[in-house]
Protein backbone atom coordinates (compact mmCIF):
# COMPACT_ATOMS: atom_id res chain seq x y z
CA UNK A 1 0.00 0.00 0.00
CA UNK A 2 1.45 3.37 -0.93
CA UNK A 3 0.89 6.05 1.55
CA UNK A 4 2.27 9.33 0.32
CA UNK A 5 2.47 12.28 2.61
CA UNK A 6 3.67 15.81 2.05
CA UNK A 7 3.80 18.61 4.58
CA UNK A 8 1.96 21.82 3.71
CA UNK A 9 3.84 25.12 4.00
CA UNK A 10 0.60 26.80 5.05
CA UNK A 11 0.56 24.89 8.34
CA UNK A 12 4.25 25.24 9.27
CA UNK A 13 4.93 28.25 11.50
CA UNK A 14 7.96 29.58 13.32
CA UNK A 15 8.10 31.84 16.36
CA UNK A 16 4.41 31.42 17.12
CA UNK A 17 3.34 33.75 19.90
CA UNK A 18 1.10 32.35 22.61
CA UNK A 19 0.85 32.48 26.37
CA UNK A 20 -0.95 29.21 27.07
CA UNK A 21 -1.17 25.79 25.50
CA UNK A 22 -4.82 26.49 24.67
CA UNK A 23 -3.71 29.52 22.62
CA UNK A 24 -1.12 27.41 20.80
CA UNK A 25 -3.64 24.67 20.06
CA UNK A 26 -6.34 27.12 18.93
CA UNK A 27 -3.99 28.94 16.53
CA UNK A 28 -2.65 25.74 15.03
CA UNK A 29 -6.10 24.16 14.78
CA UNK A 30 -7.32 27.28 12.93
CA UNK A 31 -4.52 26.83 10.38
CA UNK A 32 -5.58 23.23 9.77
CA UNK A 33 -9.24 24.20 9.56
CA UNK A 34 -8.60 27.09 7.15
CA UNK A 35 -6.85 24.67 4.81
CA UNK A 36 -9.67 22.14 5.03
CA UNK A 37 -7.72 19.38 6.76
CA UNK A 38 -9.98 19.26 9.80
CA UNK A 39 -13.58 19.92 10.74
CA UNK A 40 -14.76 22.82 12.86
CA UNK A 41 -15.07 20.45 15.83
CA UNK A 42 -11.31 19.65 15.76
CA UNK A 43 -10.22 22.71 17.75
CA UNK A 44 -12.51 21.96 20.66
CA UNK A 45 -11.64 18.27 20.47
CA UNK A 46 -7.92 18.87 20.60
CA UNK A 47 -8.11 21.31 23.53
CA UNK A 48 -10.34 18.97 25.55
CA UNK A 49 -8.22 15.92 24.82
CA UNK A 50 -5.03 17.66 25.87
CA UNK A 51 -6.67 18.25 29.27
CA UNK A 52 -7.52 14.57 29.71
CA UNK A 53 -4.57 12.98 27.88
CA UNK A 54 -1.65 15.41 27.90
CA UNK A 55 1.00 15.05 25.19
CA UNK A 56 4.06 16.94 26.44
CA UNK A 57 7.24 14.89 25.97
CA UNK A 58 10.36 15.51 28.05
CA UNK A 59 12.90 15.30 25.24
CA UNK A 60 16.15 16.67 26.59
CA UNK A 61 16.75 20.42 26.21
CA UNK A 62 13.74 21.22 24.09
CA UNK A 63 10.28 20.10 25.16
CA UNK A 64 8.00 18.82 22.41
CA UNK A 65 4.23 18.27 22.41
CA UNK A 66 2.32 16.05 19.97
CA UNK A 67 -1.36 16.91 20.51
CA UNK A 68 -3.87 14.74 18.68
CA UNK A 69 -7.52 13.83 18.95
CA UNK A 70 -10.25 11.54 17.66
CA UNK A 71 -10.20 10.66 13.97
CA UNK A 72 -13.80 11.84 13.55
CA UNK A 73 -12.68 15.50 13.54
CA UNK A 74 -10.28 15.00 10.63
CA UNK A 75 -10.96 15.32 6.88
CA UNK A 76 -7.50 14.66 5.47
CA UNK A 77 -4.30 13.68 7.28
CA UNK A 78 -1.87 16.50 8.00
CA UNK A 79 0.68 17.56 10.56
CA UNK A 80 0.90 21.19 11.59
CA UNK A 81 4.32 22.12 12.96
CA UNK A 82 5.20 25.19 15.00
CA UNK A 83 8.09 26.54 16.97
CA UNK A 84 7.11 28.87 19.79
CA UNK A 85 8.66 32.28 20.40
CA UNK A 86 8.48 31.71 24.14
CA UNK A 87 8.09 28.28 25.75
CA UNK A 88 4.57 27.32 26.81
CA UNK A 89 3.72 24.93 29.63
CA UNK A 90 2.26 21.53 28.76
CA UNK A 91 1.53 18.61 31.05
CA UNK A 92 3.65 15.49 30.54
CA UNK A 93 2.11 12.54 28.73
CA UNK A 94 1.07 9.88 31.21
CA UNK A 95 2.25 12.06 34.09
CA UNK A 96 0.51 13.49 37.14
CA UNK A 97 -1.08 16.96 37.17
CA UNK A 98 2.07 18.43 38.69
CA UNK A 99 4.35 17.18 35.93
CA UNK A 100 4.72 20.14 33.61
CA UNK A 101 7.34 20.92 30.98
CA UNK A 102 8.28 23.93 28.87
CA UNK A 103 7.46 23.18 25.26
CA UNK A 104 9.19 24.92 22.34
CA UNK A 105 8.11 22.70 19.44
CA UNK A 106 4.59 21.46 18.68
CA UNK A 107 3.53 18.85 16.14
CA UNK A 108 -0.24 18.95 15.92
CA UNK A 109 -1.36 15.65 14.44
CA UNK A 110 -4.50 15.34 12.35
CA UNK A 111 -4.81 11.63 11.67
CA UNK A 112 -7.72 9.72 10.24
CA UNK A 113 -6.61 6.12 10.06
CA UNK A 114 -4.35 4.71 12.71
CA UNK A 115 -2.70 1.77 10.97
CA UNK A 116 -2.12 3.45 7.63
CA UNK A 117 -0.24 6.29 9.26
CA UNK A 118 2.16 4.31 11.35
CA UNK A 119 5.07 5.19 9.08
CA UNK A 120 4.27 8.87 9.42
CA UNK A 121 4.17 8.61 13.19
CA UNK A 122 7.46 6.80 13.25
CA UNK A 123 8.99 9.64 11.23
CA UNK A 124 7.72 12.15 13.79
CA UNK A 125 9.03 10.07 16.68
CA UNK A 126 12.41 9.83 14.93
CA UNK A 127 12.55 13.62 14.81
CA UNK A 128 11.58 13.82 18.48
CA UNK A 129 14.33 11.36 19.43
CA UNK A 130 16.99 13.44 17.64
CA UNK A 131 18.07 15.98 20.25
CA UNK A 132 20.52 17.80 17.99
CA UNK A 133 17.83 18.27 15.39
CA UNK A 134 15.38 19.59 18.01
CA UNK A 135 17.96 22.14 19.20
CA UNK A 136 18.33 23.28 15.61
CA UNK A 137 14.59 23.40 14.90
CA UNK A 138 13.88 25.50 17.99
CA UNK A 139 16.20 28.26 16.72
CA UNK A 140 14.88 28.45 13.15
CA UNK A 141 13.16 31.72 12.32
CA UNK A 142 12.53 31.28 8.60
CA UNK A 143 9.48 29.16 7.83
CA UNK A 144 10.84 27.88 4.50
CA UNK A 145 13.97 26.65 6.24
CA UNK A 146 11.90 24.81 8.83
CA UNK A 147 9.65 23.32 6.16
CA UNK A 148 12.53 22.01 4.05
CA UNK A 149 14.25 20.52 7.10
CA UNK A 150 11.05 18.77 8.24
CA UNK A 151 10.21 17.61 4.72
CA UNK A 152 13.41 15.59 4.60
CA UNK A 153 12.48 13.76 7.77
CA UNK A 154 8.70 13.51 7.62
CA UNK A 155 7.47 13.38 4.01
CA UNK A 156 6.69 9.97 2.56
CA UNK A 157 7.29 9.79 -1.18
CA UNK B 1 7.65 -18.81 26.91
CA UNK B 2 5.87 -16.12 24.94
CA UNK B 3 4.98 -13.05 26.97
CA UNK B 4 1.94 -10.88 26.28
CA UNK B 5 2.14 -7.11 26.66
CA UNK B 6 -0.76 -4.70 26.35
CA UNK B 7 0.11 -1.18 25.13
CA UNK B 8 -2.48 1.40 26.17
CA UNK B 9 -2.99 5.00 25.02
CA UNK B 10 -5.62 7.70 25.10
CA UNK B 11 -7.03 7.51 21.59
CA UNK B 12 -5.28 4.49 20.16
CA UNK B 13 -4.16 6.60 17.21
CA UNK B 14 -0.67 7.51 17.86
CA UNK B 15 1.33 6.79 20.88
CA UNK B 16 0.52 3.20 21.73
CA UNK B 17 1.36 2.04 18.22
CA UNK B 18 4.85 3.47 18.28
CA UNK B 19 5.38 2.50 21.92
CA UNK B 20 4.31 -1.07 21.11
CA UNK B 21 6.75 -1.37 18.20
CA UNK B 22 9.70 0.00 20.12
CA UNK B 23 8.85 -2.14 23.14
CA UNK B 24 8.73 -5.26 21.03
CA UNK B 25 12.01 -4.46 19.29
CA UNK B 26 13.91 -3.72 22.51
CA UNK B 27 12.59 -6.83 24.29
CA UNK B 28 13.51 -9.01 21.32
CA UNK B 29 17.04 -7.62 21.52
CA UNK B 30 17.01 -8.87 25.11
CA UNK B 31 16.13 -12.35 23.97
CA UNK B 32 12.46 -12.29 24.94
CA UNK B 33 9.65 -13.64 22.84
CA UNK B 34 6.81 -11.14 23.14
CA UNK B 35 3.46 -10.42 21.61
CA UNK B 36 2.41 -6.78 21.95
CA UNK B 37 -1.08 -5.56 21.18
CA UNK B 38 -2.46 -2.04 21.45
CA UNK B 39 -5.69 -0.63 22.75
CA UNK B 40 -7.37 2.58 23.76
CA UNK B 41 -7.75 3.32 27.42
CA UNK B 42 -11.55 3.03 27.00
CA UNK B 43 -11.14 -0.56 25.76
CA UNK B 44 -8.71 -1.45 28.51
CA UNK B 45 -11.11 -3.24 30.86
CA UNK B 46 -12.34 -5.60 28.15
CA UNK B 47 -8.98 -6.13 26.41
CA UNK B 48 -7.23 -7.03 29.61
CA UNK B 49 -9.70 -9.87 30.25
CA UNK B 50 -9.39 -11.32 26.77
CA UNK B 51 -5.66 -10.85 26.20
CA UNK B 52 -4.51 -11.57 29.78
CA UNK B 53 -1.24 -9.64 29.48
CA UNK B 54 1.82 -10.34 31.64
CA UNK B 55 2.57 -6.63 31.71
CA UNK B 56 1.06 -3.33 30.62
CA UNK B 57 2.91 -0.46 28.99
CA UNK B 58 0.93 2.76 28.99
CA UNK B 59 1.31 6.28 27.64
CA UNK B 60 -1.66 7.51 29.62
CA UNK B 61 -2.65 6.76 33.24
CA UNK B 62 -4.60 3.50 33.54
CA UNK B 63 -7.05 2.91 36.38
CA UNK B 64 -5.47 0.91 39.17
CA UNK B 65 -8.88 -0.59 39.96
CA UNK B 66 -8.81 -2.72 36.82
CA UNK B 67 -6.42 -5.67 36.90
CA UNK B 68 -4.41 -4.23 39.80
CA UNK B 69 -2.16 -7.31 39.93
CA UNK B 70 -0.73 -6.75 36.43
CA UNK B 71 2.39 -4.61 36.52
CA UNK B 72 2.35 -1.31 34.62
CA UNK B 73 5.27 0.45 32.97
CA UNK B 74 5.00 4.05 31.78
CA UNK B 75 6.07 3.93 28.15
CA UNK B 76 7.13 7.55 27.53
CA UNK B 77 10.84 6.54 27.19
CA UNK B 78 9.84 4.41 24.18
CA UNK B 79 8.65 7.63 22.52
CA UNK B 80 11.33 10.10 23.54
CA UNK B 81 14.17 7.58 23.30
CA UNK B 82 15.51 8.89 26.61
CA UNK B 83 15.74 5.96 29.04
CA UNK B 84 14.28 3.50 26.53
CA UNK B 85 16.99 0.90 27.11
CA UNK B 86 16.69 1.19 30.89
CA UNK B 87 12.94 0.71 30.72
CA UNK B 88 13.35 -2.30 28.42
CA UNK B 89 15.82 -3.78 30.93
CA UNK B 90 13.28 -3.32 33.73
CA UNK B 91 10.47 -4.93 31.75
CA UNK B 92 12.76 -7.79 30.66
CA UNK B 93 13.85 -8.45 34.25
CA UNK B 94 10.27 -8.39 35.42
CA UNK B 95 9.08 -10.81 32.72
CA UNK B 96 11.98 -13.16 33.42
CA UNK B 97 11.07 -13.14 37.10
CA UNK B 98 7.58 -14.38 36.19
CA UNK B 99 9.08 -17.37 34.45
CA UNK B 100 10.81 -18.76 37.53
Amino acid sequence: MTNKFKLDSKVVKTQLEAKTKEEVLAQMADLLEDCGYVKKSYKDGIIKREEIFPTGLPTGNIGVAIPHTDVKHVNKPMIAAATLKEPVKFRVMGGSEEEIIDVKIVFLLAMNDSTAQLELLKNIINVIQDNELLDKIALIKNEDVLLSLLEKRININ
Amino acid sequence: MKFRILSVCGTGIATSTVAAENCKKLLKERGLDVEVIECRVTEFASKVQVFMPHAIVNTTPVSSKIAPDIKRFLAIPFLTGIGGDKLADEIADYLKSLNK
